[in-house]
């Protein structure tokens, strides 16, 4: 347009942009208070909890909280020998008014209960020393303190102290990946027995696959049946595939526990047909094959609801031409007819992998000792032993093992593939 | 195909679905090498089952279908060596065009300097030489097209089936292919089955056309024969356009047969499908073989007839006449000079020969 309408151009002083930006204002802010209760629940429930959980991994400073001055001053430490008189003092006078200390997260116990993370049997050291530290009523505070107990001559306890002073620091790291700090201080390996988060992680990632291909087995006949049966069966069939998701959790996973255990309903018909002897009875359940089968059961539909909205897109015009063109039914199939399902397959796989990953209640419930998985090491820290900073970083871990997951999957099919049915 | 074996051969083939109902009542036909033979007719008259009985996806119940004279009604599909094009082409969505064209050889264990070389003698073939690196989505309807189509030929099998290939296509593309899959037939010398319900298709291609109604063949012959001379009411009314003019034989006389219309006219007809005085009848005229204000000579029939309606086409009038008790029979009158005084209202002679108006079945 060379000759634009003068009347127009006059009118038009806005460029084009800004205009558009005004007229969709409105509609936009609407839009947005809209989704507003979504984004606040998002924001409350999901990413203020993540975000506490990712500083609490790192932060914890019930050192800090309860010796202040001690912990400022016990920076200024070498690491040699053992720390000045003067922190010797300061450390006393702290003690003695964190003694009576009642608020909960400030008191002696719980940094008795901090250091004692790191060096186990050290909890008694500090409540028995805050109880006879208000004697001491001068100097020399150092020789008073190693007479109160004699570990105090022990260097390891200083250093302990000076790395738990630091509100921020990496130790539940190195203690969710078995590894700890040793006398001088440096990062090593626990010892064997205490390594226990690791193994539990390559288990856990083990029986999530385990459990991901036997669901990839099973579900792959059923959708394919879903998306070729007429729509009468297809629908009997789908609500079949569906029922285990109306009924409650707890409840599929008591009723394994009924059909599995020692004198449950799978045992009992093996003795009545004279298979196992009575006292043969399998153990089926709280252990490993517990885990597997009823977490199986409970995370199938999920491997078979992508599935099956992918093949049901799959004409089977596709199967014919392949047959027409020459090729055997099972070449068709692999060539043909498997490729066109692997959105649907890596959906679902994902899926299940990531939710069998995290499993926390059927492990708990039908686990028994070997079945546990992470989540049940999690719960245990954060509502058992109340390590709170080492189960955040176990679950820090988590978290990203599952993103990693997660941008693995977007290289290799791309997330825009994904089809969840 | 006197003595010689035909390429196929159906043989009373009958089909049920569900056992009660037969969709394919007793089909034969034979196809002989190098024809193009459409089956055409409305859906549900069983054309696509007899297709899918000669590629091997669904079973004949009765009969038995020949491939070169061998029965093969138990030669699992992917041993017929027949090619196919599906309605919706069916191209594999997760290959390339050119890994689509290399399939059938690939099966074939071909070499794969070979299977290249003819991927691309296919794609130059079809126009798409350069469009091997693409995905099907990636081409439009007119190109999938002609993908699926060198697809089923790359294989060179004596016979292609082609189950409405063009239905997905637009009028103009659509009139393109039939003749690109004409001279197609006729360069490669291929031999064609080809299903629609398009008869414009139909004729413009066809060497034969079996017309199906209600799983019966209810004419097989070449596209001439079948406007022409169409055995049946069905079939003259499926193709083309017709008059129908319903009445009763009075007198059969060799070729010609007397009729006494519904409303009392008399009319000339040929004898087609009539058998005896007093049967009902319908008689079969096409619109463009009346003639208004004909020669009294040239013409065996003549009524007044009453202008109802001018459509204006261009090269010809459709006109609406109320002749002989019908107020529904259509005369394409040529825009002449002479024509174009027609005026809705007035009342005109037509009349027609004797040949063009066929007396049929009831």
């Amino acid at each position: 347009m060379t000759t634009a309408n003068p009347s127009i151009d006059q009118a038009n002083t806005l460029p084009l942009k800004e205009k558009l930006a005004k007229t969709t204002a409105i509609q936009r802010r609407r839009a947005f208070l809209l989704t507003l209760p979504l984004v606040l629940f998002l924001l409350i429930s999901f990413v203020f909890p993540i975000g506490q959980m990712l500083f609490n991994s790192i932060h914890n400073n019930k050192v800090s909280a309860v010796v202040p001055d001690f912990a400022t001053a016990i920076q200024a430490w070498d690491g040699q020998g053992l720390p000045s008189e003067a922190t010797f003092e300061i450390f006393v006078k702290d003690l003695a008014k964190a003694k009576k200390v009642r608020e909960v997260g400030r008191t002696v116990g719980n940094m008795a209960t901090r250091i004692n993370y790191e060096m186990p049997g050290s909890r008694s050291l500090f409540t028995k020393s805050a109880r006879k530290v208000g004697k001491i009523k001068q100097g020399p505070y150092k020789e008073a303190l190693i007479k109160i107990d004699k570990k105090w001559a022990n260097p390891q306890v200083w250093l302990t102290l000076q790395r738990a002073s630091h509100d921020i620091s990496p130790a539940f790291y190195v203690a969710a990946m078995d590894l700890k700090y040793n006398e001088t201080g440096e990062i090593v390996e626990a010892d064997e027995l205490y390594q226990i988060y690791l193994n539990n992680f390559v288990k856990t990632l083990w029986l999530a696959a385990l459990i991901t291909f036997i669901c990839v087995l099973l579900a792959y006949p059923v959708a394919y049946l879903l998306s070729v049966l007429p729509l009468r069966q297809s629908n009997l069939l789908m609500i079949m595939v569906l029922l285990p998701f109306w009924t409650s959790l707890l409840v599929r996973t008591t009723a394994w526990i009924a059909i599995l255990q020692t004198e449950g309903v799978i045992n009992d018909l093996l003795v009545y047909f004279g298979v196992i002897g009575d006292d043969g009875r399998i153990q089926m359940i709280y252990n490993q094959t517990g885990t597997i089968i009823a977490m199986v059961h409970i995370l199938l539909p999920f491997m078979i609801l992508p599935l099956y909205s992918v093949m049901k897109t799959i004409q089977p015009t596709y199967m014919r031409a392949a047959l027409s063109m020459g090729s055997k039914p099972f070449y068709a199939y692999r060539r043909v007819y498997l490729p066109q399902t692997i959105p649907g397959l890596a959906a679902g796989t994902l899926l299940v992998f990531i939710l069998a990953i995290g499993y926390y209640i059927t492990p708990a419930l039908v686990g028994g000792q070997d079945g546990l998985l992470i989540s049940n090491l999690i719960a245990y820290h954060i509502q058992k032993s109340l390590n709170w900073s080492l189960g955040a970083a176990l679950g820090t871990m988590l978290l990203v093992v599952v993103l990693l997951l997660y941008w693995v999957y977007n290289k290799l099919i791309g997330i825009d593939k994904l089809k969840f049915g | 195909m006197t003595g010689e074996v035909p390429l196929v051969r159906f043989e009373n083939i009958q089909k049920s679905y569900d056992g009660e109902t037969l969709v394919v009542k007793d089909f034969n036909l034979d196809v002989a090498a190098g024809e193009f033979v459409t089956m055409l007719g409305p859906s549900g008259s069983g054309k696509t089952t007899c297709l899918m009985m000669l590629a091997g996806f669904e079973p004949a119940t009765q009969g038995e279908i020949y491939l070169k004279g061998k029965p093969i009604n138990k030669v699992p599909p992917y041993k017929r060596g027949i090619g196919m094009v599906f309605q919706n082409y069916a191209l594999f969505p997760h290959m390339t065009v050119a890994e689509n064209l290399a399939f059938p050889l690939e099966v074939r264990k071909i070499p794969k300097a070979e299977r290249e070389a003819r991927v691309n003698r296919a794609l130059d073939m079809v126009q798409l030489g350069a469009f091997g690196g693409r995905r099907p989505m990636q081409l439009s309807g007119g190109q999938q097209q002609r993908v699926a189509v060198a697809r089923s030929l790359i294989f060179d099998p004596d016979l292609v089936l082609m189950d409405e290939p063009l239905g997905a296509l637009d009028k103009n593309l659509r009139e393109q292919m039939q003749y690109e899959i004409k001279h197609m037939h006729e360069e490669l010398g291929l031999t064609v089955v080809y299903v629609t319900h398009d008869q414009t298709e139909a004729l413009t291609m066809s060497n034969r056309i079996a017309v199906f109604e209600d799983g019966i063949v209810q004419q097989c012959a070449a596209p001439a024969a079948l406007y022409e001379r169409p055995e049946n009411a069905f079939v003259a009314n499926f193709i083309g356009e017709n008059n129908r003019l319903m009445g009763k034989v009075t007198a059969i006389d060799g070729d010609k047969v007397n009729i006494l219309s519904d409303n009392g006219d008399q009319l000339v007809a040929s004898k087609v499908n009539v058998n005896a005085v007093g049967d009902r009848s319908t008689i079969s005229l096409r619109p463009e073989r009346v003639f208004v204000n004909p020669d009294i000579n040239s013409v065996d029939n003549l009524f007044s007839a009453k202008v109802e309606e001018l459509i204006y086409h261009g090269d010809h009038i459709r006109t609406r006449f109320t002749v002989c008790g019908h107020d529904d029979f259509i005369v394409k009158v040529p825009n002449s000079a002479a024509n174009s005084l027609l005026q809705e209202g007035n009342i005109v002679p037509i009349g027609w020969k004797m040949e063009d108006c066929l007396a049929l079945d009831a």
